[in-house]
């Protein structure tokens, strides 16, 4: 069995198991968590640093038949082409959102101490929901990717609407329901209907890639112009594009604190992952035709979303609207259609893992010892908080992409790759990024933590143990290490990156770039390694 | 005439009349446990199916068919039947005389659907329908101190006969044009009558009566009150098997008798489809009984079904069987529950009074408030049943909706009205979501519930919860055994 098995099945195996515990042993569900989870992380980090950044194809693949074929003739023995197979590997592109997920998922193991009641339910949604997420970023099936992501989604609702916090709880439970759920199933059909277009048998991503890639087996052109948008904008809706971002805020202002982690850091990252996995090299030209449309889409998340996020009087929602201003910087990137801006993107994936889960992990430890995260009734927290306080303060500098963080890396490399492209855009969206983020986060950094301290908050606590702070500091870590050495993640993306850009790069890029090299030779077999980009990042 | 074919129906109609014979010695106390005795049988006689099955051909001069279809769909009816029996055990209290007719009557009801998925002629069709029919006269009404269940089997009587009327006018039509009952025979000249507006009002009437046993709009009329109104275990057989009836007629007589007209009218089945849809889901919003609620819901996956058949593909109608499999644990599944959570209420009995449209008071959805502590397992298995019915992924519904979305986009290109269709369904997939989650919430998070006394749960009762989580999972997780089986069963349908 891959390495990537165990990783997805431990989680869902440590759920099953917890089923079975009597409802009184609390500490058993917090220590069956937390281990579950810190070893889908080590193995993880293991398959990270084992993974083989120049060798073409898929690592630690796994493939079980599941469906042989949805014919009654008889089937081919081949397993690659049976029609649904559980199928799991990782290239350079899933590798680093498997890792950012598996640790995203043990800090939120970590931090859900906060949780007092249903105990037991809590736990097995949250192992589910972790299981379901790394599922969801292994998987190398149309269907498994779908079945992954609402095995993850579907707990994501269930404990807002139980566990969360504030007034509006249950109206922001029924939003985010409908909007994901809405946004799910029009990915899905966009899914099926791609499925359709190729038509092939199976549903097997690599398998409907190489017959796309063949030059008189693609989706025609008026599918391609048709299906990108369903696909778009189904993913959009679950990665909060603009103007379908509403349910983002108020849900993860009302989400406990491990599944608004959960959710913001990793889940959200499948519909943009879906949209490279998957839009991009099996709809090239809906991709082009589309790409226009999505930059000024992400004008509305870079700009629109910080606007309003510079007006929010609550810490929770400032970093709802800032992780949803985050996601323009993506969406530029894969609108951008060229190597260095979806590398780019995909950094910035992972980038954004880390550092939304950070956030929501040091607001709901606010939370928890202030009982409330409107910012006019904080002020002064440093002093005694100095811990969580620096941690927020540079949480707040990775997010408005102080170089030494990963997200500089990522948004820099975006803005590279989309300058080629949309001049205009990109010069909006620099100043949307660099301006209004910085104004937004830093002002509220000072309002909730400098200046005198409030005297109601004399008697708060900083996370004082080890323990405490391991949650912490390790997704900070995270943001260091892959901040100060991006080539760990870029040097692995951009080999898949440039075969997934071969098609829908094409026409983008002038003949004399640098990158299209490899853009213009359709015909060769896939995964053919493409020769290394020149843009390096340091 | 080769009776072997018939070996699954003769067996059921053996053991109903058994059943009868045995209800005129046993004493009253023992009565109620002749239903496990039924269900011992049924068992035998499904085991005994699938390891010595029939070999396929016809019979009784091509009324008859065997094949993979009617086999599979005999399973199922069978399987149906099992699961409806225990619960009729269970609910034997409400009923004040003739439990052994009860059961009786469901194994009759189960003999008329065993003939309808072997039926390859009109006269067949129409008989195992009025065999069905007429059982569920009485069987919806069979609480005769209950207002609710009479006023049930009225409704259910009047329109039922009027869609009979429909049926039999209809097939009067064809059979003047087509000179044959038969299908396969109907199938080699019905092209010919592709145009004749005669002929195609005749077939329309016979639909309009196969859309009455699986109430699809504009013939769902009489669902919510016959569901609402009709004893729990009644009204799971009727969710259950006589729409699965339905859907096993609909299957036959399009695509055996007339497939070539069946091509053309896809449009027709694609706007019934979206409008059952549409009006099963938005109807259910604002029901507050839980039975009617799902009866609004039968509604809305029947739309679901008929999307799958307007799909005209062989992809298509697998789907159906494969929705269908899964409908059967999950239904009998979440009517299990009711079934038993209701009736261990203290009983409001509105005899006397007149009801008020049938109103029910105990049925209502806050009746369920608290079940997960009165009893976890029949909270967990509606709760999971909910979630397949609104299709969520890793239960049965969301792979019967993904493989019936698949048939109908696999269409699409060709036909662009699919691409609406789907979306129409996504909506009410969506729509779906929102009650069948408030039913949830009901279950676990009610404030203060006003009664916590643990539920009893026999042990059968236990057993067959336990099969329907287990087919709900299996079937969701594991769907390679009977995508090839649904598959398998209509391979010869086509041909």
């Amino acid at each position: 069995m891959s390495v990537l098995t165990y990783i997805i099945l431990i989680p869902l195996a440590a759920a099953l198991a917890l089923v079975f515990v009597p409802r009184t042993f609390s500490v058993v569900f917090r220590a069956v968590a937390i281990l579950a989870t810190l070893a889908s992380a080590l193995l993880a980090i293991k398959m990270f640093v084992q993974f083989q950044p120049g060798a073409a194809g898929f690592q630690n693949e796994q493939q079980v038949t599941w469906v042989s074929s949805f014919d009654p003739r008889p089937t081919t023995p081949d397993p690659r082409l049976a029609a649904i197979s559980y199928h799991v590997g990782v290239d350079g592109i899933n590798v680093g959102l498997v890792l950012m997920a598996a640790i995203v998922a043990f800090a939120a193991a970590c931090v859900s101490s906060e949780i007092k009641r249903r105990e037991k339910q809590f736990y097995i949604l949250l192992l589910t929901m972790a299981g379901g997420i790394l599922g969801a970023f292994a998987s190398l099936d149309l269907f498994f990717f779908y079945f992954f992501h609402e095995l993850a989604l579907v707990p994501t609702f269930i404990m807002i609407g139980v566990w969360g916090r504030g007034a509006q709880k249950n109206y922001a439970t029924f939003q985010i329901t409908l909007y994901l759920s809405i946004g799910a199933l029009i990915a899905l059909v966009g899914l099926i209907a791609l499925y359709v277009q190729t038509g092939a048998k199976t549903f097997d991503i690599p398998a409907l890639i190489a017959m796309a890639s063949e030059p008189e087996n693609g989706v025609p052109l008026g599918a391609q112009k048709f299906i990108f948008p369903v696909l778009l904008f189904g993913f959009g809706i679950l990665v909060s594009l603009w103007p379908f971002h509403t349910w983002a805020p108020l849900g993860y202002a009302s989400a406990p604190t491990p599944t608004a982690m959960l959710h913001a850091g990793a889940l959200k990252k499948f519909g943009l992952y879906g949209l490279i996995r998957i839009a991009l090299p099996l709809l090239p030209q809906g991709a082009q035709a589309w790409a226009h449309t999505l930059a000024w889409l992400c004008l509305g998340n870079l700009l629109y979303a910080g606007w309003v996020a510079m007006r929010q009087k609550d810490l929770n929602w400032l970093a709802g609207y800032s992780s949803v201003a985050h996601m323009g910087f993506v969406f530029l990137g894969i609108a951008s259609l060229s190597l260095i801006g979806v590398t780019g993107a995909v950094v910035v994936m992972i980038a954004h893992g880390f550092l939304a889960s950070l956030i929501f992990a040091l607001n709901g430890y606010l939370y928890r010892q202030t009982g409330t995260l409107e910012i006019a009734q904080l002020g002064g927290l440093l002093r005694k908080l100095p811990f969580i306080g620096a941690a927020l303060i540079m949480a707040a500098f990775a997010g408005c992409g102080l170089p030494g963080f990963a997200n500089f890396a990522g948004e820099l490399s975006v803005f590279f790759g989309a300058w080629k492209s949309f001049q205009t855009i990109t010069v909006l969206a620099c100043w949307g990024a660099m301006l209004v983020g910085a104004l937004y986060l830093l002002r509220a950094m000072r309002a909730a933590l400098h200046g005198p301290l409030v005297q109601k908050w004399a008697n708060i606590e900083d996370a004082r143990t080890l323990w405490r702070k391991t949650p912490f500091a390790l997704l900070l870590a995270c943001l260091l290490i892959f901040g100060f050495f991006p080539r760990l993640l870029t040097d692995k993306i951009q080999l898949p990156a440039a075969v997934i850009l071969r098609t829908a790069a094409a026409d983008v890029f002038t003949p004399s770039s640098s990158s299209s090299s490899s853009s213009s030779s359709s015909s060769k077999p896939l995964y053919v390694a493409a020769p290394p980009d020149k843009h390096h990042l340091q | 005439m080769n009776l072997l074919l018939l070996v699954h129906e003769w067996s059921v109609i053996a053991l109903a009349l058994a059943l009868l014979l045995a209800d005129l010695w046993l004493p009253l106390s023992s009565k109620r446990k002749l239903g496990y005795a039924a269900v011992a049988g049924l068992v035998v006689i499904l085991l005994y199916g699938i390891i010595k099955p029939p070999p396929y051909g016809t019979t009784f001069g091509g009324m008859y068919v065997m094949d993979g279809l009617a086999l599979f769909f005999k399973r199922f009816f069978i399987s149906a039947a099992i699961l409806v029996l225990l619960m009729s055990v269970e609910f034997a209290d409400h009923i004040e005389t003739g439990i052994a007719e009860y059961y009786a009557l469901i194994l009759f009801a189960l003999s008329g659907m065993l003939f309808a998925s072997s039926a390859n002629d009109f006269s067949l069709l129409f008989v195992s329908l009025e065999l069905i029919t007429v059982t569920f006269y009485v069987l919806t009404s069979f609480q005769r101190a209950r207002l609710a269940s009479l006023e049930a089997g009225v409704k259910y009587l009047i329109i039922g006969a009027l869609s009979t009327g429909f049926t039999v006018f209809g097939i009067a039509l064809v059979y003047g044009l087509g000179k044959t009952l038969n299908f396969g025979q109907l199938a080699a000249v019905a092209g010919q009558f592709k145009s004749n507006p005669v002929f195609l009002f005749g077939l329309l009437l016979v639909l309009t009566g196969l859309g009455f046993k699986i109430a699809a709009f504009p013939f769902q009329i009489w669902a919510p009150d016959v569901y609402q109104g009709a004893p729990s275990p009644t009204t799971a057989f009727l969710a259950v098997g006589s729409k699965a009836a339905g859907f096993v007629l609909l299957l036959r007589v399009l695509f055996t008798a007339v497939p070539q007209i069946a091509l053309e009218w896809s449009r027709l089945l694609i706007v019934i489809s979206a409008i059952t849809i549409l009006y099963g889901n938005l109807c259910a919003i604002p029901q507050r009984n839980i039975k009617r609620l799902l009866g609004y819901s039968s509604i809305a996956h029947a739309g679901y079904m008929l999307l799958g058949i307007s799909a005209l593909s062989a992809a298509g109608q697998s789907a159906v069987l494969y929705y269908l499999s899964g409908y059967l644990v999950t239904v009998l599944g979440a009517f299990t529950v009711i079934c038993i959570a209701l009736q261990s209420r203290p009983a409001e009995r509105d005899e006397g009074g007149p009801s008020h449209g049938g109103l029910d008071f105990n049925e209502d959805i806050s009746s369920l408030a608290g079940l997960n502590q009165r009893s976890p397992l029949l909270a967990a298995t509606i709760t999971l049943a909910l979630v397949s019915l609104a299709g969520i992924p890793p239960l049965a519904g969301f792979l019967g909706k993904f493989l019936l979305f698949k048939a109908a986009l696999a269409q699409a290109p060709a036909q662009h009205a699919y691409y609406w269709l789907v979306a129409i369904a996504i909506a009410g997939v969506v729509i779906s979501i929102y009650y069948y989650f408030g039913l949830i919430r009901a279950i676990y998070w009610s404030k203060d519930p006003a009664d916590l006394s643990p539920i009893r749960t026999s042990i059968p009762i236990r057993i067959s919860l336990c099969a329907c989580i287990i087919g709900m999972l299996y079937l969701g997780i594991r769907p390679n055994l009977f995508v090839k089986f649904a598959a398998d069963a209509i391979q010869k349908l086509t041909s």
